[in-house]
């Protein structure tokens, strides 16, 4: 895809698609939110996957940004949203920090169980916290949007929604300006072989710090924004099948664009609320059915169709 | 001519294997060194040593009377101590501009380099000077998993010179090559090593190679330095003849016939 379609995508047609969701009805602006919100996670392990590391523990940040919004104004005056978003983002970005001084260290497997681990525990310490209602977790206050506190509800959730669209947005500018940078292209470079990056002088695991951080803070937000959205949290957010969710939509997205996450996640949260609608006892499989197509005929993810549409036969190269 | 890599009772060892044993060695500003040798004889150990691959058993490293030690990658890098490889390290899915562009990036580093974008305009330029300098330019948007090996050979050695390398160590920088390339590969190489100046040591197994190229001569034998000689005196030394060269054997042998 040459650059200026891909600028046309990003800075146009982007945020014009998703101002139009304002109008959505009332069930899909909710299920925008939520779509955006994990798409967020999602954008933060496409970077990781690009660099060939897998996390199946995304669920620990967040879980981590949801749980920081529901504990946070227990104790702390804040209710406003933007800020609850932004505490969040950056507590996992720090969790993250002390977390990855240990798994950049490692890579492939290990990388992935190890983060699992991590989520495991979380999930382990979250369950037994009856202060924080265990396995039922809790109810998160209400939240203001810079000072106002909207009484109806429907403006309530279109004001989130315009909120998370926005972060979405920035989020993707801001991953795909680093993708561009000499640090982001490093992405690629540590994957196809990580001895070179450091006789360039780089640290290949300084690199992967970085993303890892990265992706943190972006998953926190994300889950910040849905513990908001859905004004419940509880431990299941944290746990490993949450993460595998996770790492489901992104092979479904594709990683060839930072919007791929977003459309994906949207796909996703579409197709699993249709398909537990028209199929209660069936859902798993449909989903199932889906990804399995997606890997047999779409090895690029969703993506791939958009680029095929823009470059032919060639299509989107899905080693990226 | 000014020491600037000084090798002090160096050893590696893996389990009872003895690949570099008691390496004393004094390497100047300036020389063009070529580094011959059997296979196992500890050539490519030494280099491993000096570049931070691996650490040594025993004995000091210095680069201009700084210890380096056990230094990694990155640090020996860092300090203008660059290398290439047997098997030219490339980013297989980028295409040879991509990969320099990577190499030249990081090399020049800059504040903030997770904002600050790769492909300025100033740099591409510089990068296909660079290309051109090493006559690659025509592979320039080709991926490196599809290059030719002396172009990939070529790029690997460029991708290590874009750091201004004070020493540059290149691992048989001719070996999977075809006999007439080889000239060709090195006379691009010294030509732009020359450029900027660079102290360089190469591996080699040509000796026409090494007599036409080198200004001195190290051969190793069984991990320690047997000859440390000009190429012409080097190459007609009896224990390099006999261990490295494999001359003497030879004669032995026909004579024996």
């Amino acid at each position: 895809m040459s650059p200026t379609v891909q600028t046309v995508l990003l800075y146009v047609i982007a945020p014009l698609a998703l101002v139009a969701g304002v109008f959505l009805p009332d069930w899909a602006v909710f299920l925008g939110i939520v779509s955006l919100a994990k798409g967020l996670v999602v954008l933060g392990l496409m970077l990781l996957w690009r660099t060939g590391l897998v996390s199946f523990g995304q669920g620990l940040f967040y879980g981590a940004g949801a749980y920081t919004v529901g504990i946070l104004p227990l104790y702390v005056p804040i209710s406003d949203a933007l800020l609850l978003v932004l505490v969040s983002a950056i507590g996992a970005g720090i969790l993250a920090f002390f977390l990855g001084f240990l798994l950049r260290r490692y890579r492939e497997i290990f990388f992935a169980m190890l983060c699992m681990a991590f989520s495991m525990i979380f999930y382990g310490v979250l369950v037994k916290s009856e202060s924080l209602g265990s396995t039922d977790g809790f109810n998160v206050v209400q939240t203001s949007y810079l000072g106002y506190v909207p009484a109806d509800p429907q403006e309530l959730q279109r004001i989130l929604y315009v909120m998370t669209a926005l972060i979405a947005w920035l989020s993707c500018l801001f991953v795909d300006r680093y993708l561009t940078s000499t640090m982001g292209s490093l992405t690629r470079a540590i994957r196809d072989n990580e001895l070179r990056v450091e006789y360039l002088g780089f640290s290949a695991r300084v690199a992967v710090h970085f993303k890892f951080v990265v992706a943190a803070v972006l998953a926190g937000a994300g889950g910040a924004l849905a513990a908001i959205a859905i004004g419940h949290v509880d431990p299941e957010m944290v746990w490993w099948i949450q993460s595998g969710e996770f790492v489901f939509v992104t092979v479904l997205s594709g990683v060839g664009n930072v919007l791929a996450p977003l459309i994906g996640s949207i796909v996703f949260e579409i197709l699993r609320t249709f398909a537990v609608e028209y199929a209660p006892q069936a859902w798993q499989f449909v989903v199932g059915g889906c990804l399995l197509a997606v890997i047999m005929f779409l090895p690029g993810g969703l993506w791939s169709l958009i680029e095929r549409s823009r470059e032919g036969e060639h299509g989107a190269d899905p080693t990226r | 001519m000014a020491p600037i890599l000084r090798a002090e009772k160096l050893n590696k060892t893996f389990g009872a294997v003895v690949a570099a044993d008691d390496i004393n060695v004094i390497i100047n500003e300036g020389e063009v060194i070529g580094v011959i040798g059997a296979n196992g004889a500890g050539k490519t150990t030494f280099v491993n040593m000096v570049t931070g691959y691996l650490t040594p058993t025993s004995g000091r490293l210095f680069f201009y009377d700084r210890d380096i030690t056990g230094f990694d990658p990155k640090h020996a890098t860092d300090l203008g101590i660059c290398r290439s490889f047997q098997i030219p390290q490339l980013f297989a899915t980028a295409t040879t501009f991509e990969n320099l562009m990577i190499a030249m990036g990081v090399a020049e580093g800059g504040a903030m380099p997770f904002w600050r974008p790769l492909a300025t305009a100033d740099r591409m330029g510089r990068c296909e000077d660079v290309l051109r300098r090493y006559q690659i330019l025509e592979y320039r948007d080709q991926y490196a998993q599809t290059l030719p090996q002396g172009v990939r050979k070529l790029l690997d050695i460029a991708m290590a010179s874009v750091h201004a390398p004070k020493l540059l160590m290149l691992d048989e920088p001719t070996s999977g090559v075809t006999a007439a390339e080889k000239f060709a590969i090195m006379d691009i190489v010294i030509a732009a090593l020359k450029e900027q100046n660079v102290t360089t040591l190469f591996v080699e197994h040509d000796m026409e190679i090494v007599s036409r190229y080198a200004t001195r001569v190290l051969a190793f034998y069984d991990g320690r330095i047997i000859t440390d000689a000009p190429p012409e005196e080097a190459l007609r030394d009896e224990h390099v003849r006999q261990y490295v060269i494999g001359d003497v054997l030879h004669t032995a042998a026909a004579a024996g016939e």
